[in-house]
């Protein structure tokens, strides 16, 4: 007698401890199989877009925190370089240098984020996280030298920076550069080459390349898949010409690749840091004189920078008064989930799980 | 004879009657394995909160007395004053049971476990073989716990269950074997007393498919499916709270105290050694097993579930097989010599199988085509 089996719906999240955030994923399984997954988005939108064309440019800044609470510092940047664009405002080179140090961290911070917990998902019980932690902390304490703040910075001014650092920054920017190599080397042996690692990860959840390019991926899951499209290298904006960095691609795009591209990415950022630092002028300007009340000419703009997860771009449309009359947020998180069933449809649960966790996503960003 | 017995005869020659004489010492003998049970829940679950910090830099319960040591006592509390809440569509008797049957059989194993020479609540002559079956009926109360639920995520947890748990014990039955072989006996005590040269030595092999048998037994990392919290949430005990999860809490525990304690004494020669009293030695060899447990708990990812059945039937339980023929002939020819040439033989057997399995053998799995 053949027993009458059918697939079940399970409702993953949006309270789920693997779903980073609220994000829901209406899931259809045969026994263990994924045969169906509908992503449902939405449970943490607070509606910035429309939000922020009721205030100034500069009361926008802070909304630009919340979007991915990870990564605030790029998010500043991208938005702070889109208005300059709309605006025609000159950037000096003081305040670049310190716009492209304060990015590499949040790339390091945010990638030791995304690493962590994709180790935790694979079951890791929060050591990997902890031990990231670490090293995160450290970047956060800068950051808090900075602005005084740890998680939402509004750091980054239309022209420049906000403030100048206190004395004690520099050594401590140092000696993070300088022991973060090792640190990197840690992770790596804890894990990397671990037997059940390589059978969990490699192979699982492949994005090919052309369906890469064809979701508009952006970001280490775009390079994973063997596209080397980098902004900092494609598109070069601020004063990331005058650095020496590779930028690393996986093979064939499966969570093993996207894994080890985070890792790389970050050897990469300290690379750039230690130039940075190396060359960062003494003396200079750290803001351009822009008005409190900033009218941008009629106009509309995209700008964009590569955030750690990806193209993060700011539209903005100008109708000459102190408001924005359209603001929209290009967030690669969202565009790079959209292949999430793509990836998932065959794996098993534990699957879905870290293939959702190596896409390495915020929710804060996804819906706004 | 144990201890227990000699107590009944000494209350007899007191002219207690017959039945008084039999129900003091068993009562007696309760009251203390319980009681040591109980006590090394409660330490084992200090000793991994505190030990699982320290691997994961940070400090982990320190406030409650002295390095913390009471910090499972005041989350007993906390626990017992919790709601407990039962789903609305739960299976109310099943639902109110598995905790009960998940808990129970670990006490009752205990009865076999010898703590010292003489000191074993009842020196059965089939001890391996109860110790087997009782550690099976915790697989019934999980599934009970999952399907009575009603919820998805237990389900799936207690199917996983069943599938991990009927897999693992074959490996870890067969490697029992060889044990029983080369003691010649199934009674735990003779096991202890066979070992002048504890059989980790003598059966590198066993021993180590049994350690990972009951890693997988006993649910933990890398193992720990049925419960992985970052995939289903907590598995079959999603919908406990209150006392009851503490019961499922404690059972986790109590599974790695009576693991510990059967390889200890199956393997590592029990209460055997020097100077020390015979429970102080049973105590290092337990917490040191403990030890590479919660190594292993924090540093490695979780298998899945066809990579983890794969790993049962593709690698332990053929390489047990190859073990238990080992081992078999090993005690049918080559008794008269020196146990340290079986030692050698065994040991580069083992890093033969472990070396060629570990070429030839895949995880594989993967994705279906749906």
């Amino acid at each position: 007698m053949a027993i009458k089996t059918e697939p079940f719906i399970l409702n993953m999240g949006p309270q789920h401890p693997s779903t980073h955030g609220v994000f829901r994923m209406r899931v259809t399984l045969d026994g263990e199989v994924i045969v169906g997954l509908e992503p449902i988005i939405g449970y943490l939108h607070r509606g910035i877009e429309k939000l922020a064309e009721g205030r100034t440019y500069i009361q926008n800044m802070p909304f630009t925190d919340r979007l991915d609470y990870v990564t605030s510092m790029t998010n500043n940047l991208a938005y702070a370089m889109a208005v300059e664009k709309l605006a025609g405002i000159k950037v000096p080179e003081r305040a670049e240098y310190f716009r492209v140090v304060i990015a590499e961290m949040m790339r390091i911070s945010s990638h030791l984020m995304g690493v962590g917990f994709f180790l935790n998902d694979l079951g890791a019980m929060m050591t990997p996280v902890l031990y990231m932690w670490r090293e995160r902390e450290k970047v956060v304490d800068l950051f808090e030298m900075l602005c005084g703040q740890r998680l939402t910075y509004n750091y980054m001014r239309f022209g420049g920076v906000s403030q100048d650092v206190p004395e004690e920054f520099w050594p401590a920017l140092k000696r993070f550069v300088a022991e973060m190599p090792k640190f990197i080397d840690e992770y790596e042996q804890l894990l990397s080459l671990n037997e059940i690692l390589l059978a969990r990860t490699k192979g699982v959840g492949i994005l090919p390349s052309d369906m890469a390019v064809n979701i508009g991926a952006s970001g280490p899951v775009l390079r994973a898949s063997g596209v080397k499209w980098d902004l900092r290298r494609a598109d070069p904006y601020s004063i990331y010409d005058r650095f020496d960095f590779d930028v690393p691609v996986g093979s064939v795009g499966d969570c093993y690749d996207r894994y080890m591209v985070k890792i790389e990415e970050m050897r990469q950022s300290v690379r750039i840091l230690e130039q940075a630092i190396a060359q960062f002028p003494a003396k200079g300007e750290l803001c351009a004189n822009v008005p409190l009340l900033l009218r941008p000419p009629v106009g509309e703009v995209y700008g964009r920078i590569e955030a750690p997860k990806g193209e993060l771009g700011f539209y903005l449309v100008s109708d000459n008064s102190i408001a924005p009359y359209r603001f929209h947020v290009r967030t690669p998180e969202l565009i790079n989930l959209t292949a999430l069933r793509e990836m998932t449809i065959g794996w098993k649960v534990a699957d879905l799980i870290i293939i959702f966790g190596s896409i390495d996503i915020c929710m804060g960003e996804i819906d706004r | 004879m144990t201890l227990l017995e000699e107590f009944g005869l000494w209350l007899k020659t007191l002219n207690w009657p017959e039945w008084a004489a039999y129900v003091v010492p068993a009562l007696l003998g309760i009251v203390v394995v319980l009681g040591f049970v109980l006590a090394l829940v409660i330490i084992f679950i200090w000793f991994e909160r505190r030990l699982l910090a320290r691997f994961q830099v940070r400090l982990g319960p320190n406030r409650l007395g002295p390095e913390g040591i009471f910090q499972p006592l005041a989350t007993g509390l906390k626990v017992l004053l919790k709601e407990d809440i039962v789903p609305a569509k739960a299976d109310k008797v099943v639902h109110w049971l598995a905790p009960i049957v998940v808990f129970a059989p670990i006490l009752l194993i205990f009865a076999v476990v010898p703590l010292g020479q003489r000191a074993i609540f009842a020196d059965l002559n089939v001890g391996v073989v109860y110790v087997v079956a009782i550690s099976s009926i915790s697989a019934v109360g999980i599934y009970m716990a999952g399907w009575g639920s009603n919820n998805k995520y237990a389900l799936l947890g207690a199917m996983r269950s069943i599938a991990q748990l009927v897999s693992y014990e074959m490996p870890i039955v067969l490697s029992l074997i060889g044990v029983v072989l080369m003691a010649g006996s199934l009674s735990m005590t003779k096991i202890v007393e066979a070992q002048a040269i504890p059989f980790i030595l003598l059966q590198p092999l066993g021993f180590a498919i049994f350690f990972l048998g009951a890693l997988a037994e006993m649910n933990r990392s890398p193992f720990d499916l049925l419960e992985a919290d970052s995939e289903i949430v907590a598995g079959f005990h999603t919908e406990y709270s209150g006392m009851k999860f503490a019961m499922f809490y404690m059972g986790e525990f109590g599974h790695a105290v009576t693991y510990c304690c059967i390889i200890a004494t199956l393997f590592l020669g029990g209460w055997q050694g020097p100077l020390l009293p015979p429970i102080i030695w049973l105590l290092i060899k337990v917490f040191a097993l403990y030890f590479v447990m919660i190594w292993i708990r924090a540093t490695m990812p979780r298998l899945r579930v066809d990579q983890l059945m794969g790993f049962a039937w593709k690698a332990l339980f053929p390489m047990a097989v190859v073990n238990l023929f080992v081992v078999a002939a090993e005690v049918l020819w080559l008794q008269t010599i020196t146990p340290w040439v079986i030692v050698g033989i065994n040991f580069v057997l083992a890093v033969f199988l472990v070396l060629m399995w570990s070429r030839l053998f895949t995880l594989g799995g993967g994705r279906v085509e749906v």
